[in-house]
């Protein structure tokens, strides 16, 4: 079903990572990643492995729903892998057939490219995971907060964001629903040429965009009612605080980008 | 008798694997005769829509069987189509699925899937308009300008265009007003009579269900919680409000009657009947 579409799906939880402010993590992805692209050794990314490996070990979120996050870039990890394998140049390692074409330097790139990849949609899906979509937009908006000093709607972008995610579930909820319906009335969309198909498409769009401007409508006026007029003077609700364990993590993170850095500039 | 529909030991599971994992209906058992006109309730979230989907082959059961006419309705899975028109559905809130240009070819679109003849589908939706009450003229309208009540009235009809040998109906008159309700209910008992076919009313409100049901399925969690005529189902009404459920304000007010020493028939489930109660018990009062 739709509804089994995972991608920035959040896992409800009271681990360490869940209570962390959201400011935390995303400042900590953004170390990780940083880290991960300075990854050139072996020592390199086994340390990158063991700090995401303990990560997900106390986010308690289940080892299949990572992988489950992973099916959709398997293709372009696929993809990157091979070409890395096949166009790097080098001296071949044997010269039979198809290895003819694979240097040793080549198999090291496409391993740590296919590595690089999962270990930073599994950093940041972790991201998602562990955190609500709304304290995710509250912590992303109070981090770009310096921008309205350049006059960037840094507020409306958060608000127009947190709406969008509020309502993904609720539009693949009534698109199931007029899926259903239809069904019932024996709409086929599973069968027939592409040009059946996409025509069967038409009895779920128009309710579908019927329903999404009836909403937005009705969110507008329910907004309007309780005189929202934007982000100036604008108190929260949840106000967003450092704790000293976000402090700790945070340094963690730092330690371990400049770290890597530093093993990178050094030619470990 | 072969019933016309039977559910074995029906339960689905939502979000198996994820921790969103539960069970909407668990080991339910239920039979449809033909012709039958059977009420369904249960409190929110008790599995009444969940448990519908699967009478024409929406849902899948996670475990358990549903029996058209004796015949498994999965034992085929390419043919769930057929079953789709045999066993036509009416979802909660139907006026949202409307999607044509027009009134017409919205209530076509059914009898279209089917591969009927031109003729044919004509006919249909001409008289599936002319059983829900839609003048000639709405046809051709748009089916976004119409009213509210008249949109529902549109999506049932697209149904019933369908000719289904089982009509199965989700809160058919959810927000509706008196009138509006009374107007879908008679409706359905126009087509009940007219083509005898078998028909599933699942509802909230209890005075519905009491005037037209033969007989009434309640849920309770997710499971069957009880089964009878409406007779038999409101003599228990202490065991009904512990599920979360009401009998017939006038069927309260005969057993309130009752309680106070009036030996006043209690499976009364109108202002009428009650009154004709109460007349009769004078009337054997003034003989005695
Ligand atoms: N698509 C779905 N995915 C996950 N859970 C669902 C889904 N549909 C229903 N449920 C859950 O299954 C349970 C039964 O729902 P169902 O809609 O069958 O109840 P209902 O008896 O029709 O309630 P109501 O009277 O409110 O319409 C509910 O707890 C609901 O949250
Ligand atoms: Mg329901």
């Amino acid at each position: 079903m739709l509804k089994d579409i995972t991608l920035g799906q959040f896992f409800p939880g009271s681990t360490l990572l869940h209570r962390l402010d959201p400011r935390t993590k995303l400042l900590a992805v953004v170390l990780y990643i940083v880290a991960l692209f300075n990854a050139t050794s072996v020592l390199t990314y086994g340390i990158l492995m063991v700090v995401l490996g303990t990560c997900i070990c106390v986010s308690k979120v289940p080892a299949k729903a990572l992988t489950r996050g992973l099916r959709p870039v398997v293709v372009i990890v696929a993809f990157t892998a091979v070409i890395n394998l096949f166009f790097t140049g080098g001296e071949p390692i044997a010269d039979v057939f198809l290895l003819r074409h694979i240097s040793a330097k080549g198999l090291v790139t496409a391993i740590s490219m296919m590595l690089r990849i999962v270990m930073l949609i599994m950093g940041t899906f972790l991201v998602t995971y562990t955190t609500s979509p709304i304290s995710l937009t509250d912590g992303l908006e109070n981090l770009l907060s310096p921008l309205k000093k350049v006059r960037f709607p840094v507020h409306e972008m958060a608000m127009m964001m947190s709406i969008a995610l509020r309502f993904i579930p609720t539009l693949i909820e009534e698109t199931d629903k007029i899926m259903s319906a239809q069904k019932a009335r024996g709409a086929d969309f599973e069968t027939g040429s592409l040009i059946q198909r996409a025509n069967a498409l038409v009895p779920i769009l128009v309710p579908l965009f019927i329903s999404a401007f009836r909403r937005a409508d009705e969110l507008a006026t329910a907004m309007e009612c309780r005189c929202y007029n934007g982000g100036e003077g604008r108190t929260a609700l949840h106000v967003l605080r450092y704790r000293p364990v976000d402090l700790a993590v945070l340094g963690g993170f730092a330690v371990l980008a400049a770290g890597m850095v530093a093993l990178r500039l050094a030619g470990l | 008798m072969e019933p016309m529909i039977r559910v074995e030991n029906l339960t689905h599971t939502y979000s198996a694997g994820t921790p969103f994992e539960r069970n909407a209906v668990e080991g339910m058992n239920l039979t449809v005769m033909p012709g039958e006109f059977l009420g369904i309730i249960g409190h929110t979230g008790s599995g009444k829509s969940t448990l519908i989907q699967h009478l024409n082959g929406l849902l899948k059961p996670t475990s358990g069987h549903v029996y058209l006419e004796g015949r498994d309705i999965w034992e085929n899975p390419k043919e769930i189509r057929q079953v789709r028109f045999q066993v036509g559905l009416v979802f909660q809130y139907p006026e949202y699925q409307l999607f044509e240009e027009t009134v017409y070819k919205d209530i076509a679109f059914g009898p279209g899937n089917m591969g009927l003849e031109q003729e044919e589908i004509d006919r249909r939706v001409r008289q599936a308009a002319e059983l829900v009450g839609l003048p000639e003229e709405t046809l051709d309208k748009s089916p976004f300008d119409l009213s509210g009540g008249q949109k529902r009235r549109v999506a049932i009809a697209g149904v019933l265009a369908m000719e289904p040998k089982v009509l199965v109906l989700d809160e058919p008159t959810a927000g509706l007003d008196p009138q509006g309700r009374r107007q879908i209910l008679g409706l359905i008992q126009e087509y009940h009579r007219r083509r005898n076919a078998t028909v599933v009313l699942v509802s909230h409100s209890m005075e519905e269900i009491a005037q037209n049901a033969h007989r009434i399925a309640v849920l309770k969690n997710a499971r069957n919680f009880m089964e009878g005529t409406p007779r038999e189902v409101f003599a228990r009404a202490a065991e009904l409000e512990q599920a979360g459920l009401d009998v017939p304000q006038i069927t309260r007010v005969a057993m309130a009657l009752r309680r106070r020493g009036l030996p006043v028939d209690t499976a009364v489930y109108t202002v009428e009947e009650l009154k004709d109660a109460l007349l009769r018990l004078r009337g054997g009062a003034a003989h005695a």
